[in-house]
C-alpha cells in the first residue's frame, strides 16, 4: 500500500516500531495521563464489583477471573483513547506518516506501547484482587502466558478500532461500542484460562492460551495491513 | 417501463407470491412436528431469516473488498455494502427474536447462553458498530475506505468469535438439513416449506437491497445537487457584489 516509500529492511522496520513505542511510553512517563486515569478507574471497579456481589457471599474468588478481565478491557479503552489523542495533538501522527514512517510500524509501535501499559495495569489489578478478593495464588506459567498474549491482543484490536473511530472529532465513545464486541473471543479465552489458573475452572489452559495467540496474531496482521489505508491522506 | 423497472416489478411479484406460498406451506400443508408441535412452524421463518442475515453480511464483505481494491473502486460498492449491512442487522435481530419465541415452548426458556446464540448476538453488535462507523463524517474517499476496512475486520472476527464460544459451550440444535453426511433428517412437506421460505426470504432480501441502494443513490445525488446549488448561488451573489463595487 505504501508504494511511494522505499522498501524497509527488517531491521529498519523493527527500529521504527521500537521508536514509536518508546515515544508513546516516554510521553506517558512524563505526563502520566493514561496511568492517572486507568489506575483509579480500575481500582474503583474492583471495589464496585465487591459491593455489587457482596464480599460475604463467597462469590468473589470464583468470579475474580471474569471481573479481572472486565476491569482490564474497560481500562484499555482509556489507554487507546489516550494513544490516539497524542497523535491528534498538533497533528503529530500525520507528521510522522508524512516524514516517511511505515504505517504498519506505527501500528505495531503504538500497539506495543499500549500492551506495556496494560501489562503494568494488569499486574496491579491482579495483585489487588488476590489480596482483596481472597483469590488463591494462581499458577505462574498460565498467568504469564495469558497476560502477555491477552495484552497484545487487546492492544492490537484496540489500535485498529482506535484508528477506525478516532477521527478529528475525537469520537472516543464509539470505540467502546466497537471494540468490546470484537474482544469477546479474547474475554472468553482469557477468563477460562484464568479460572484454570486459580483452580475454579475445568479443562486445560493450553487451548485457551492458543486461542489468545491466534487472536493477537489475527489483529496484528489485520492492523498492519489496514493501517496504511486508515492514516494516509486523511 | 425500462428493463430494470420490469425486473424490479417482476421481483416484487416473486416476493409476494413466494411469501403467500410460504404461509400456505408452513401453516397448512406441512404437518406439526411430532415433538415440538406447532411451535416448530416458526422454523420456516427463523431458518430463512438466518440464511438471509449471513447472505447480507457476506454481500457486505464482498462489496467492501471490491471497494477496497483500487481497480474496482466504485461508489456503488460502498452503497451496496451499507444497504446490505442494514438488512443484515435487521434479519439478525429477526432471527434472534424468532428463535427466542420458539425457544420458550421448546427449550422452556426465552434465552440460553448457547454458543450459536452468543455468536449471533456478537455478530449483531459488530455490524451495528459498523453502521455507527459509517456515520462518522469525513470526505467520501476517506469514509469509503474506512467503511470497507471496518466491514472486513468485522467479517474476520466472526469465525474467531464462533470458535471461541463453541469451545466454551454448546446446546443449540445441531444442523438438521446440512449434516456432514448430507442426509437431510426432515420430512418431505417440511423440507418443501423450508425451501420455499429460503426462496421467499432471498427474493425479499434482493428487493429490499435494491430499494435501499436506490434510496442511498438518490440521497447522495440530492446532497451533491444541494451543494452545487449553494455554490452557484454564492458565486452569483459574489459576482453581483463585485459588479456593484465596480459600478460604484
Amino acid at each position: 500500500m505504501s508504494s511511494s516509500q522505499t522498501r524497509l529492511t527488517a531491521a529498519g522496520f523493527t527500529s521504527q516500531v521500537a521508536t514509536v513505542a518508546r515515544k508513546d511510553l516516554e510521553i506517558e512517563a512524563r505526563t502520566g495521563v493514561a496511568v492517572g486515569r486507568m489506575v483509579p478507574f480500575a481500582g474503583i471497579l474492583v471495589v464496585l464489583f465487591a459491593i455489587a456481589l457482596d464480599p460475604d457471599s463467597g462469590l468473589l474468588p470464583r468470579l475474580a477471573p471474569g471481573l479481572f478481565w472486565i476491569a482490564v478491557l474497560l481500562s484499555a479503552l482509556m489507554a487507546v483513547a489516550r494513544s490516539f489523542a497524542i497523535e491528534r495533538e498538533h497533528r503529530a501522527g500525520e507528521a510522522l506518516i508524512a516524514a516517511g514512517l511505515d504505517p504498519a510500524a506505527m501500528f505495531l509501535g503504538k500497539s506495543s506501547a499500549i500492551a506495556v501499559e496494560l501489562l503494568a495495569l494488569e499486574l496491579l489489578v491482579g495483585a489487588t484482587m488476590v489480596v482483596l478478593y481472597d483469590v488463591s495464588r494462581p499458577g505462574a506459567a498460565i498467568v504469564v502466558a495469558c497476560l502477555l498474549l491477552a495484552s497484545a491482543g487487546i492492544a492490537c484490536a484496540g489500535t485498529l478500532y482506535g484508528a477506525l473511530t478516532m477521527t478529528d472529532e475525537g469520537r472516543d465513545n464509539l470505540l467502546a461500542v466497537l471494540l468490546l464486541p470484537a474482544l469477546v473471543p479474547l474475554m472468553v479465552a482469557a477468563t477460562r484460562a484464568f479460572e484454570i489458573a486459580v483452580d475454579v475452572g475445568t479443562g486445560t489452559a493450553r487451548t485457551w492460551i492458543g486461542l489468545l495467540g491466534v487472536f493477537a496474531a489475527v489483529y496484528a496482521s489485520l492492523g498492519s495491513l489496514a493501517f496504511a489505508s486508515l492514516v494516509e491522506e486523511t | 417501463m425500462n428493463t430494470s423497472g420490469v425486473i424490479r416489478s417482476a421481483l416484487s411479484v416473486v416476493v409476494v407470491v413466494s411469501m403467500a406460498t410460504l404461509a400456505l406451506m408452513g401453516l397448512v400443508v406441512a404437518p406439526p412436528d411430532r415433538f415440538q408441535g406447532d411451535a416448530q412452524r416458526l422454523m420456516y421463518l427463523h431458518v430463512p431469516a438466518a440464511w438471509v442475515a449471513y447472505l447480507a453480511f457476506a454481500t457486505t464483505s464482498l462489496m467492501s473488498a471490491l471497494y477496497l481494491w483500487r481497480r474496482t473502486r466504485r461508489r456503488r460498492w460502498d452503497r451496496l455494502a451499507a444497504a446490505s449491512a442494514e438488512l443484515g442487522v435487521l434479519f439478525t435481530a429477526l432471527t434472534l427474536a424468532l428463535g427466542s419465541l420458539w425457544g420458550r415452548p421448546v427449550w422452556g426458556v426465552w434465552w440460553t447462553w448457547d454458543a450459536r446464540l452468543i455468536t449471533t448476538t456478537v455478530l449483531l453488535f459488530l455490524y451495528v458498530g459498523y453502521l455507527a462507523i459509517r456515520r462518522i463524517p469525513a470526505s467520501d474517499e476517506v469514509r469509503g475506505r474506512r467503511n470497507a476496512i471496518a466491514a472486513l475486520v468485522a467479517f474476520v472476527d466472526v469465525p474467531v468469535v464462533h470458535f471461541s464460544v463453541v469451545w466454551w459451550r454448546t446446546l443449540h440444535q445441531q444442523a438438521t438439513v446440512v449434516t456432514p453426511e448430507l442426509d437431510p433428517q426432515i420430512e418431505g412437506a417440511m423440507a418443501a416449506a423450508l425451501l420455499v421460505g429460503v426462496v421467499a426470504f432471498t427474493a425479499l432480501f434482493v428487493r429490499l437491497l435494491w430499494a435501499r441502494y436506490e434510496l442511498a443513490a438518490h440521497v447522495d445525488h440530492l446532497e451533491a445537487d444541494v451543494v452545487a446549488d449553494a455554490v452557484r448561488r454564492r458565486r452569483a451573489t459574489a459576482t453581483d457584489a463585485v459588479l456593484q463595487e465596480v459600478s460604484a
